[in-house]
Protein backbone atom coordinates (compact mmCIF):
# COMPACT_ATOMS: atom_id res chain seq x y z
CA UNK A 1 0.00 0.00 0.00
CA UNK A 2 2.62 2.53 1.13
CA UNK A 3 6.30 1.93 0.46
CA UNK A 4 9.14 4.23 1.47
CA UNK A 5 12.44 3.54 -0.25
CA UNK A 6 15.79 5.14 0.51
CA UNK A 7 14.39 8.34 2.04
CA UNK A 8 16.78 11.14 2.99
CA UNK A 9 15.07 14.04 4.73
CA UNK A 10 15.67 16.70 7.37
CA UNK A 11 15.28 20.28 8.45
CA UNK A 12 17.53 22.68 6.56
CA UNK A 13 21.09 21.39 6.79
CA UNK A 14 20.24 18.92 9.56
CA UNK A 15 19.63 15.50 8.06
CA UNK A 16 17.29 13.34 10.15
CA UNK A 17 16.27 10.44 7.92
CA UNK A 18 19.01 8.40 6.24
CA UNK A 19 18.20 5.87 3.50
CA UNK A 20 14.98 4.99 5.31
CA UNK A 21 13.01 2.09 3.87
CA UNK A 22 9.64 0.94 5.20
CA UNK A 23 6.50 -0.75 3.93
CA UNK A 24 2.95 -0.56 5.32
CA UNK A 25 0.56 -3.20 3.98
CA UNK A 26 -3.19 -3.10 3.45
CA UNK A 27 -5.19 -4.08 6.53
CA UNK A 28 -2.15 -4.11 8.75
CA UNK A 29 -0.97 -2.16 11.79
CA UNK A 30 2.70 -1.36 11.57
CA UNK A 31 4.08 0.02 14.82
CA UNK A 32 7.17 2.19 14.75
CA UNK A 33 9.33 2.30 17.87
CA UNK A 34 12.57 4.00 18.73
CA UNK A 35 14.19 6.44 21.11
CA UNK A 36 13.55 10.18 21.09
CA UNK A 37 15.28 11.70 18.09
CA UNK A 38 15.33 8.45 16.10
CA UNK A 39 13.27 10.21 13.41
CA UNK A 40 9.82 8.65 13.93
CA UNK A 41 7.82 11.88 13.73
CA UNK A 42 10.03 13.21 10.95
CA UNK A 43 9.27 10.10 8.91
CA UNK A 44 5.53 10.72 9.23
CA UNK A 45 6.03 14.37 8.26
CA UNK A 46 8.11 13.31 5.28
CA UNK A 47 5.25 11.07 4.12
CA UNK A 48 2.88 14.06 4.46
CA UNK A 49 5.27 16.25 2.47
CA UNK A 50 5.67 18.57 5.45
CA UNK A 51 9.39 17.82 5.68
CA UNK A 52 11.05 17.86 2.26
CA UNK A 53 12.78 14.64 1.22
CA UNK A 54 15.99 15.03 -0.75
CA UNK A 55 16.18 11.45 -1.98
CA UNK A 56 14.12 8.29 -2.28
CA UNK A 57 10.55 7.47 -3.26
CA UNK A 58 7.24 7.16 -1.43
CA UNK A 59 4.89 4.93 -3.41
CA UNK A 60 1.20 5.05 -2.50
CA UNK A 61 -0.83 2.52 -4.52
CA UNK A 62 1.66 2.75 -7.38
CA UNK A 63 1.89 6.56 -7.35
CA UNK A 64 5.06 8.33 -6.21
CA UNK A 65 3.85 11.04 -3.82
CA UNK A 66 7.27 12.31 -2.77
CA UNK A 67 7.29 15.32 -5.11
CA UNK A 68 3.64 16.29 -4.56
CA UNK A 69 2.96 19.61 -2.82
CA UNK A 70 2.08 18.92 0.82
CA UNK A 71 -1.59 19.78 0.45
CA UNK A 72 -2.09 17.16 -2.29
CA UNK A 73 -0.76 14.22 -0.26
CA UNK A 74 -3.85 13.93 2.00
CA UNK A 75 -6.11 14.13 -1.06
CA UNK A 76 -4.66 10.82 -2.19
CA UNK A 77 -5.95 9.22 0.99
CA UNK A 78 -3.34 9.71 3.70
CA UNK A 79 -4.88 10.61 7.07
CA UNK A 80 -2.57 12.16 9.65
CA UNK A 81 -2.96 12.39 13.44
CA UNK A 82 -0.02 14.57 14.47
CA UNK A 83 1.83 14.39 17.74
CA UNK A 84 0.20 16.63 20.33
CA UNK A 85 -3.07 16.41 18.33
CA UNK A 86 -2.67 19.81 16.64
CA UNK A 87 -6.40 20.53 16.52
CA UNK A 88 -7.57 23.85 15.15
CA UNK A 89 -8.00 24.77 18.79
CA UNK A 90 -10.16 27.86 18.36
CA UNK A 91 -12.54 26.15 15.96
CA UNK A 92 -15.47 24.06 17.17
CA UNK A 93 -15.62 20.28 17.05
CA UNK A 94 -17.97 20.48 14.06
CA UNK A 95 -15.61 22.83 12.22
CA UNK A 96 -12.61 20.55 12.78
CA UNK A 97 -14.65 17.65 11.39
CA UNK A 98 -15.69 19.83 8.45
CA UNK A 99 -12.03 20.55 7.57
CA UNK A 100 -11.39 16.80 7.57
CA UNK A 101 -14.39 16.15 5.32
CA UNK A 102 -13.37 18.88 2.87
CA UNK A 103 -9.97 17.27 2.28
CA UNK A 104 -11.40 14.56 0.02
CA UNK A 105 -14.86 16.08 -0.45
CA UNK A 106 -16.58 13.54 1.76
CA UNK A 107 -20.13 14.24 2.89
CA UNK A 108 -22.83 13.54 5.43
CA UNK A 109 -22.50 9.76 5.26
CA UNK A 110 -18.82 9.80 6.19
CA UNK A 111 -19.55 12.32 8.92
CA UNK A 112 -22.19 10.05 10.44
CA UNK A 113 -19.88 7.02 10.25
CA UNK A 114 -17.06 8.85 11.98
CA UNK A 115 -19.28 10.36 14.66
CA UNK A 116 -20.83 6.98 15.42
CA UNK A 117 -17.31 5.78 16.29
CA UNK A 118 -17.01 8.63 18.80
CA UNK A 119 -20.48 9.43 20.22
CA UNK A 120 -18.91 11.79 22.79
CA UNK A 121 -17.96 14.13 19.96
CA UNK A 122 -21.51 14.19 18.63
CA UNK A 123 -22.64 15.61 21.99
CA UNK A 124 -20.05 18.39 21.77
CA UNK A 125 -20.23 19.52 18.16
CA UNK A 126 -20.62 23.20 19.03
CA UNK A 127 -17.90 23.22 21.68
CA UNK A 128 -14.60 24.97 20.95
CA UNK A 129 -12.17 22.09 20.48
CA UNK A 130 -9.42 23.61 22.63
CA UNK A 131 -11.72 23.28 25.68
CA UNK A 132 -12.25 19.51 25.29
CA UNK A 133 -10.55 17.09 27.68
CA UNK A 134 -7.29 15.51 26.51
CA UNK A 135 -8.97 12.24 25.57
CA UNK A 136 -11.76 13.99 23.69
CA UNK A 137 -9.21 16.07 21.82
CA UNK A 138 -7.44 12.89 20.74
CA UNK A 139 -10.76 11.40 19.62
CA UNK A 140 -11.35 14.51 17.55
CA UNK A 141 -7.85 14.40 16.04
CA UNK A 142 -8.48 10.79 14.98
CA UNK A 143 -12.03 11.56 13.81
CA UNK A 144 -10.72 14.44 11.71
CA UNK A 145 -8.24 12.10 10.01
CA UNK A 146 -10.89 9.41 9.46
CA UNK A 147 -13.07 11.98 7.67
CA UNK A 148 -10.70 11.47 4.72
CA UNK A 149 -11.71 7.80 4.53
CA UNK A 150 -7.96 7.20 4.40
CA UNK A 151 -6.18 4.33 2.70
CA UNK A 152 -3.23 4.97 4.98
CA UNK A 153 -3.54 6.33 8.52
CA UNK A 154 -0.52 7.83 10.30
CA UNK A 155 -0.80 8.08 14.09
CA UNK A 156 1.93 9.85 16.05
CA UNK A 157 1.86 8.79 19.72
CA UNK A 158 -1.93 8.99 20.04
CA UNK A 159 -2.03 7.54 23.56
CA UNK A 160 0.49 9.96 25.04
CA UNK A 161 -0.79 11.29 28.37
CA UNK A 162 -4.19 9.60 28.21
CA UNK A 163 -6.04 7.56 30.83
CA UNK A 164 -6.36 3.76 30.36
CA UNK A 165 -10.01 3.79 29.25
CA UNK A 166 -9.17 6.24 26.50
CA UNK A 167 -6.14 4.21 25.41
CA UNK A 168 -8.39 1.16 25.15
CA UNK A 169 -10.86 3.08 23.00
CA UNK A 170 -8.12 4.20 20.64
CA UNK A 171 -6.76 0.66 20.41
CA UNK A 172 -10.24 -0.67 19.59
CA UNK A 173 -10.60 1.97 16.88
CA UNK A 174 -7.28 1.02 15.29
CA UNK A 175 -8.16 -2.68 15.38
CA UNK A 176 -11.58 -1.97 13.82
CA UNK A 177 -9.93 0.00 11.00
CA UNK A 178 -7.76 -2.98 10.12
CA UNK A 179 -10.77 -4.95 8.97
CA UNK A 180 -11.72 -2.15 6.57
CA UNK A 181 -8.37 -2.51 4.80
CA UNK A 182 -6.68 0.61 6.11
CA UNK A 183 -2.88 0.48 6.39
CA UNK A 184 -1.96 2.02 9.74
CA UNK A 185 1.43 3.33 10.77
CA UNK A 186 1.42 3.83 14.52
CA UNK A 187 4.28 5.56 16.32
CA UNK A 188 4.10 4.33 19.89
CA UNK A 189 6.47 4.19 22.85
CA UNK A 190 4.75 1.75 25.21
CA UNK A 191 5.54 -1.93 24.74
CA UNK A 192 2.19 -3.28 26.00
CA UNK A 193 0.25 -0.95 23.70
CA UNK A 194 2.34 -2.05 20.74
CA UNK A 195 2.01 -5.76 21.43
CA UNK A 196 -1.79 -5.49 21.76
CA UNK A 197 -2.37 -4.04 18.25
CA UNK A 198 0.70 -4.49 16.05
CA UNK A 199 1.01 -6.93 13.17
CA UNK A 200 4.62 -5.95 12.62
CA UNK A 201 6.99 -3.68 14.52
CA UNK A 202 9.68 -1.51 12.90
CA UNK A 203 12.51 -0.40 15.16
CA UNK A 204 14.15 2.89 14.24
CA UNK A 205 17.52 4.24 15.23
CA UNK A 206 19.62 7.03 13.77
CA UNK A 207 17.04 8.02 11.17
CA UNK A 208 16.65 4.62 9.59
CA UNK A 209 14.77 1.36 10.17
CA UNK A 210 17.16 -1.05 11.83
CA UNK A 211 14.90 -4.07 12.02
CA UNK A 212 11.30 -5.03 11.22
CA UNK A 213 9.80 -8.06 12.96
CA UNK A 214 6.45 -9.86 13.15
CA UNK A 215 4.68 -8.85 16.36
CA UNK A 216 3.57 -12.43 16.97
CA UNK A 217 7.17 -13.40 17.68
CA UNK A 218 7.74 -10.62 20.19
CA UNK A 219 7.39 -10.75 23.96
CA UNK A 220 7.81 -7.82 26.38
CA UNK A 221 11.27 -9.13 27.17
CA UNK A 222 12.40 -9.34 23.54
CA UNK A 223 15.95 -8.00 23.06
CA UNK A 224 14.83 -5.45 20.42
CA UNK A 225 12.92 -3.44 23.04
CA UNK A 226 16.04 -3.16 25.16
CA UNK A 227 18.26 -2.37 22.19
CA UNK A 228 16.16 0.20 20.33
CA UNK A 229 13.70 1.60 22.88
CA UNK A 230 15.62 1.20 26.13
CA UNK A 231 12.94 -0.53 28.22
CA UNK B 1 -25.20 77.14 14.93
CA UNK B 2 -25.57 76.10 18.56
CA UNK B 3 -23.49 73.42 20.26
CA UNK B 4 -25.88 70.44 19.83
CA UNK B 5 -26.17 70.52 16.03
CA UNK B 6 -22.48 71.39 15.78
CA UNK B 7 -21.63 68.25 17.73
CA UNK B 8 -23.98 66.22 15.52
CA UNK B 9 -22.19 67.52 12.43
CA UNK B 10 -18.81 66.64 13.96
CA UNK B 11 -20.04 63.13 14.76
CA UNK B 12 -21.41 62.64 11.26
CA UNK B 13 -18.07 63.69 9.77
CA UNK B 14 -16.43 61.30 12.21
CA UNK B 15 -18.69 58.47 11.05
CA UNK B 16 -17.49 58.93 7.46
CA UNK B 17 -13.87 58.77 8.63
CA UNK B 18 -14.69 55.71 10.76
CA UNK B 19 -16.40 53.93 7.89
CA UNK B 20 -13.50 54.32 5.48
CA UNK B 21 -10.94 53.64 8.17
CA UNK B 22 -12.70 50.47 9.28
CA UNK B 23 -12.53 49.04 5.75
CA UNK B 24 -8.84 49.83 5.34
CA UNK B 25 -7.95 48.63 8.84
CA UNK B 26 -9.89 45.36 8.51
CA UNK B 27 -7.83 44.65 5.41
CA UNK B 28 -4.62 45.25 7.33
CA UNK B 29 -5.89 43.22 10.28
CA UNK B 30 -6.87 40.21 8.14
CA UNK B 31 -3.44 40.13 6.52
CA UNK B 32 -1.71 40.28 9.88
CA UNK B 33 -4.13 37.91 11.62
CA UNK B 34 -4.00 35.15 9.03
CA UNK B 35 -0.57 35.59 7.41
CA UNK B 36 1.36 37.24 10.27
CA UNK B 37 2.60 39.77 7.73
CA UNK B 38 2.92 43.43 8.76
CA UNK B 39 2.05 45.04 5.45
CA UNK B 40 3.71 48.44 5.32
CA UNK B 41 2.51 48.86 1.72
CA UNK B 42 -1.15 48.72 2.79
CA UNK B 43 -1.54 52.50 2.40
CA UNK B 44 -0.28 52.23 -1.17
CA UNK B 45 -3.03 49.74 -1.99
CA UNK B 46 -5.40 52.43 -0.70
CA UNK B 47 -3.70 55.03 -2.93
CA UNK B 48 -3.81 52.71 -5.95
CA UNK B 49 -7.54 52.26 -5.38
CA UNK B 50 -8.09 56.04 -5.51
CA UNK B 51 -5.77 56.64 -8.47
CA UNK B 52 -7.22 53.77 -10.48
CA UNK B 53 -10.70 55.13 -9.69
CA UNK B 54 -9.66 58.39 -11.35
CA UNK B 55 -8.52 56.49 -14.46
CA UNK B 56 -11.80 54.58 -14.58
CA UNK B 57 -13.74 57.87 -14.24
CA UNK B 58 -11.85 59.17 -17.29
CA UNK B 59 -12.31 56.08 -19.44
CA UNK B 60 -15.91 55.13 -18.74
CA UNK B 61 -18.30 57.40 -20.66
CA UNK B 62 -21.76 58.45 -19.53
CA UNK B 63 -22.99 59.86 -16.22
CA UNK B 64 -20.64 59.89 -13.19
CA UNK B 65 -22.73 57.24 -11.45
CA UNK B 66 -21.92 54.66 -14.14
CA UNK B 67 -18.18 55.38 -14.00
CA UNK B 68 -18.26 55.29 -10.21
CA UNK B 69 -20.07 51.95 -10.14
CA UNK B 70 -17.48 50.58 -12.54
CA UNK B 71 -14.65 51.88 -10.32
CA UNK B 72 -16.28 50.31 -7.26
CA UNK B 73 -16.03 46.89 -8.92
CA UNK B 74 -12.88 47.19 -11.06
CA UNK B 75 -10.48 49.03 -8.72
CA UNK B 76 -10.60 46.53 -5.81
CA UNK B 77 -10.16 43.69 -8.32
CA UNK B 78 -7.21 45.44 -9.95
CA UNK B 79 -5.52 46.21 -6.65
CA UNK B 80 -6.31 42.74 -5.32
CA UNK B 81 -4.61 41.24 -8.37
CA UNK B 82 -1.50 43.37 -7.76
CA UNK B 83 -1.49 42.29 -4.11
CA UNK B 84 -1.81 38.60 -5.02
CA UNK B 85 1.05 39.02 -7.48
CA UNK B 86 3.21 40.68 -4.81
CA UNK B 87 2.44 37.82 -2.44
CA UNK B 88 3.30 35.09 -4.93
CA UNK B 89 6.44 36.70 -6.34
CA UNK B 90 7.90 38.32 -3.21
CA UNK B 91 6.43 37.35 0.17
CA UNK B 92 6.17 33.63 -0.58
CA UNK B 93 9.82 33.53 -1.64
CA UNK B 94 10.77 35.11 1.68
CA UNK B 95 8.93 32.27 3.40
CA UNK B 96 6.92 34.95 5.28
CA UNK B 97 9.81 35.67 7.68
CA UNK B 98 8.51 38.58 9.80
CA UNK B 99 11.53 40.89 9.43
CA UNK B 100 11.99 40.12 5.75
CA UNK B 101 8.34 40.81 4.91
CA UNK B 102 8.46 44.20 6.64
CA UNK B 103 11.47 45.24 4.58
CA UNK B 104 9.92 43.78 1.43
CA UNK B 105 6.65 45.66 1.90
CA UNK B 106 8.58 48.89 2.52
CA UNK B 107 10.17 48.28 -0.88
CA UNK B 108 6.76 47.58 -2.36
CA UNK B 109 5.53 50.88 -0.86
CA UNK B 110 8.14 52.86 -2.80
CA UNK B 111 7.67 50.90 -6.01
CA UNK B 112 3.92 51.50 -6.00
CA UNK B 113 4.32 55.16 -5.01
CA UNK B 114 6.85 55.89 -7.74
CA UNK B 115 4.81 53.94 -10.28
CA UNK B 116 1.82 56.14 -9.44
CA UNK B 117 3.98 59.26 -9.78
CA UNK B 118 5.21 58.09 -13.19
CA UNK B 119 1.86 57.04 -14.64
CA UNK B 120 -0.55 59.35 -12.84
CA UNK B 121 1.59 62.39 -12.01
CA UNK B 122 2.00 64.66 -9.02
CA UNK B 123 -1.43 66.34 -9.21
CA UNK B 124 -4.38 65.77 -6.92
CA UNK B 125 -7.42 65.01 -9.05
CA UNK B 126 -11.07 64.74 -8.04
CA UNK B 127 -13.43 61.94 -9.04
CA UNK B 128 -17.04 63.08 -9.39
CA UNK B 129 -19.47 61.66 -6.82
CA UNK B 130 -22.08 59.33 -8.29
CA UNK B 131 -24.89 61.53 -6.95
CA UNK B 132 -25.01 64.90 -5.21
CA UNK B 133 -28.30 65.28 -3.35
CA UNK B 134 -28.25 66.85 0.09
CA UNK B 135 -30.17 65.57 3.08
CA UNK B 136 -31.79 68.59 4.76
CA UNK B 137 -31.69 68.28 8.54
CA UNK B 138 -33.44 70.94 10.73
CA UNK B 139 -30.10 72.63 11.41
CA UNK B 140 -27.98 72.01 8.35
CA UNK B 141 -27.89 70.19 5.05
CA UNK B 142 -25.63 67.14 4.77
CA UNK B 143 -24.13 65.31 1.83
CA UNK B 144 -26.24 62.29 0.88
CA UNK B 145 -23.12 60.75 -0.62
CA UNK B 146 -21.30 60.76 2.71
CA UNK B 147 -24.25 58.96 4.30
CA UNK B 148 -24.12 56.41 1.50
CA UNK B 149 -20.41 55.85 2.22
CA UNK B 150 -21.21 54.91 5.82
CA UNK B 151 -23.96 52.55 4.70
CA UNK B 152 -21.80 50.94 2.00
CA UNK B 153 -18.94 50.41 4.42
CA UNK B 154 -21.25 48.81 6.98
CA UNK B 155 -22.60 46.43 4.34
CA UNK B 156 -19.13 45.42 3.15
CA UNK B 157 -17.96 44.83 6.73
CA UNK B 158 -21.01 42.67 7.34
CA UNK B 159 -20.11 40.74 4.20
CA UNK B 160 -16.51 40.24 5.35
CA UNK B 161 -17.73 39.03 8.73
CA UNK B 162 -20.13 36.55 7.10
CA UNK B 163 -17.37 35.35 4.79
CA UNK B 164 -15.08 34.63 7.72
CA UNK B 165 -17.56 33.27 10.23
CA UNK B 166 -20.12 31.48 8.10
CA UNK B 167 -18.57 30.37 4.83
CA UNK B 168 -16.40 27.46 3.81
CA UNK B 169 -13.75 29.87 2.51
CA UNK B 170 -13.72 31.56 5.92
CA UNK B 171 -13.32 28.21 7.67
CA UNK B 172 -10.30 27.45 5.48
CA UNK B 173 -8.86 30.89 6.25
CA UNK B 174 -9.31 30.44 10.01
CA UNK B 175 -7.82 26.95 9.98
CA UNK B 176 -4.79 28.30 8.11
CA UNK B 177 -4.49 31.09 10.65
CA UNK B 178 -4.38 28.73 13.64
CA UNK B 179 -2.01 26.10 12.25
CA UNK B 180 -0.73 26.28 8.72
CA UNK B 181 1.21 23.01 8.82
CA UNK B 182 -1.80 21.01 9.97
CA UNK B 183 -3.94 22.88 7.43
CA UNK B 184 -1.61 21.54 4.72
CA UNK B 185 -1.98 18.04 6.14
CA UNK B 186 -5.72 18.39 5.50
CA UNK B 187 -5.50 19.38 1.87
CA UNK B 188 -5.58 23.16 2.31
CA UNK B 189 -3.50 24.93 -0.33
CA UNK B 190 -1.90 27.43 2.04
CA UNK B 191 -0.15 29.31 -0.78
CA UNK B 192 -3.47 29.98 -2.42
CA UNK B 193 -5.10 31.01 0.87
CA UNK B 194 -2.27 33.49 1.50
CA UNK B 195 -2.47 34.99 -1.99
CA UNK B 196 -6.24 35.28 -1.56
CA UNK B 197 -6.01 36.90 1.87
CA UNK B 198 -3.39 39.40 0.66
CA UNK B 199 -5.64 40.20 -2.31
CA UNK B 200 -8.65 40.59 -0.02
CA UNK B 201 -6.69 42.92 2.28
CA UNK B 202 -5.52 45.06 -0.64
CA UNK B 203 -8.98 44.99 -2.22
CA UNK B 204 -10.60 46.28 0.99
CA UNK B 205 -8.11 49.18 1.16
CA UNK B 206 -8.83 49.96 -2.50
CA UNK B 207 -12.57 49.84 -1.90
CA UNK B 208 -12.21 52.27 1.01
CA UNK B 209 -10.26 54.61 -1.27
CA UNK B 210 -12.83 54.46 -4.09
CA UNK B 211 -15.51 55.43 -1.56
CA UNK B 212 -13.49 58.37 -0.22
CA UNK B 213 -12.10 59.72 -3.50
CA UNK B 214 -15.18 61.84 -4.40
CA UNK B 215 -14.68 63.59 -1.05
CA UNK B 216 -10.89 63.73 -0.85
CA UNK B 217 -9.22 63.65 -4.34
CA UNK B 218 -6.66 61.13 -5.56
CA UNK B 219 -2.95 61.81 -5.04
CA UNK B 220 0.11 59.61 -5.23
CA UNK B 221 1.15 60.40 -1.63
CA UNK B 222 -2.30 59.88 -0.10
CA UNK B 223 -1.45 56.41 1.29
CA UNK B 224 0.57 57.54 4.29
CA UNK B 225 -2.24 58.75 6.51
CA UNK B 226 -4.54 55.73 6.07
CA UNK B 227 -1.54 53.47 6.73
CA UNK B 228 -0.77 55.24 9.99
CA UNK B 229 -4.41 55.36 11.06
CA UNK B 230 -4.98 51.72 10.11
CA UNK B 231 -2.05 50.69 12.26
CA UNK B 232 -3.40 52.81 15.12
CA UNK B 233 -6.82 51.19 14.78
CA UNK B 234 -5.47 47.66 14.48
CA UNK B 235 -3.20 48.07 17.51
CA UNK B 236 -5.97 49.55 19.65
CA UNK B 237 -8.52 46.96 18.53
CA UNK B 238 -6.15 44.01 18.92
CA UNK B 239 -4.28 42.47 16.00
CA UNK B 240 -6.36 39.88 14.22
CA UNK B 241 -9.62 40.78 15.96
CA UNK B 242 -12.23 41.86 13.43
CA UNK B 243 -14.65 43.13 16.04
CA UNK B 244 -11.92 45.05 17.87
CA UNK B 245 -10.79 46.63 14.61
CA UNK B 246 -14.27 47.90 13.78
CA UNK B 247 -14.84 49.26 17.29
CA UNK B 248 -11.43 50.95 17.34
CA UNK B 249 -12.14 52.48 13.92
CA UNK B 250 -15.38 53.95 15.30
CA UNK B 251 -13.51 55.28 18.34
CA UNK B 252 -10.69 56.87 16.34
CA UNK B 253 -12.95 58.15 13.55
CA UNK B 254 -15.50 59.76 15.88
CA UNK B 255 -12.87 61.35 18.14
CA UNK B 256 -11.09 62.58 15.01
CA UNK B 257 -14.32 64.20 13.80
CA UNK B 258 -15.09 65.85 17.13
CA UNK B 259 -11.57 67.02 17.95
CA UNK B 260 -10.91 68.25 14.40
CA UNK B 261 -14.15 70.25 14.38
CA UNK B 262 -13.83 71.82 17.81
CA UNK B 263 -10.05 72.10 18.11
CA UNK B 264 -7.63 71.18 15.35
CA UNK B 265 -6.98 68.18 13.06
CA UNK B 266 -3.40 67.98 14.36
CA UNK B 267 -4.66 67.58 17.92
CA UNK B 268 -6.87 64.71 16.72
CA UNK B 269 -3.80 62.87 15.38
CA UNK B 270 -1.91 63.58 18.60
CA UNK B 271 -4.73 62.10 20.67
CA UNK B 272 -4.96 59.02 18.45
CA UNK B 273 -1.22 58.42 18.69
CA UNK B 274 -1.32 58.92 22.44
CA UNK B 275 -4.13 56.37 22.65
CA UNK B 276 -1.92 53.83 20.87
CA UNK B 277 0.92 54.50 23.28
CA UNK B 278 -1.40 54.00 26.26
CA UNK B 279 -2.86 50.80 24.83
CA UNK B 280 0.62 49.44 24.14
CA UNK B 281 1.68 50.18 27.70
CA UNK B 282 -1.40 49.00 29.58
CA UNK B 283 -2.99 46.44 27.26
CA UNK B 284 -0.42 45.36 24.66
CA UNK B 285 -2.74 42.75 23.12
CA UNK B 286 -5.27 45.50 22.27
CA UNK B 287 -8.79 46.02 23.59
CA UNK B 288 -10.08 42.80 22.00
CA UNK B 289 -6.77 41.08 21.44
CA UNK B 290 -7.41 37.61 22.81
CA UNK B 291 -10.56 36.75 20.94
CA UNK B 292 -9.25 36.16 17.44
CA UNK B 293 -11.66 37.20 14.69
Amino acid sequence: MLTLTGIDAGYGSVQVLRRLTLEARTGEVLCVMGRNGAGKSTMLKAIMGLVPASAGSIMLDGLDIIRLPAHEVPRHGVGYVPQGRRLFAELTVAENIEIGLMTRRRGQRTRDDVLSLFPRLRERLKQVSGTLSGGEQQMLAIARALCLEPKVLLLDEPTEGLQPSMIALIRDTVVALKSTGVATILVEQRVDAVLSVADRVAFMTGGTVAETVEAAGLTPTAPQFAAYVGV
Amino acid sequence: MSFGPFLLLALMEGMVTSAVLALAAVGLSLVFGIMRVVNVAHGEFFMLGAVSAWFVSQWVPGPPAVAFAAALVLCPLFVGAIAALADMTVLKRLNYEPEATIVATIGLLYILQQAALSFYGPDARPVPAPFSFRVQLPWFGYSGYKMAVVLASALVLLGVWRLLAKSRVGLIMRATQYDRETARAFGINVDRVYAGVFALGGGLAALAAVLIVPIQQAHYLMGTEPLLLSFIVVIIGGLGSLRGTVIAALLIGLSDGVISTFFAPTLAKIVATLAVALVLVFRPQGLFGRRAL
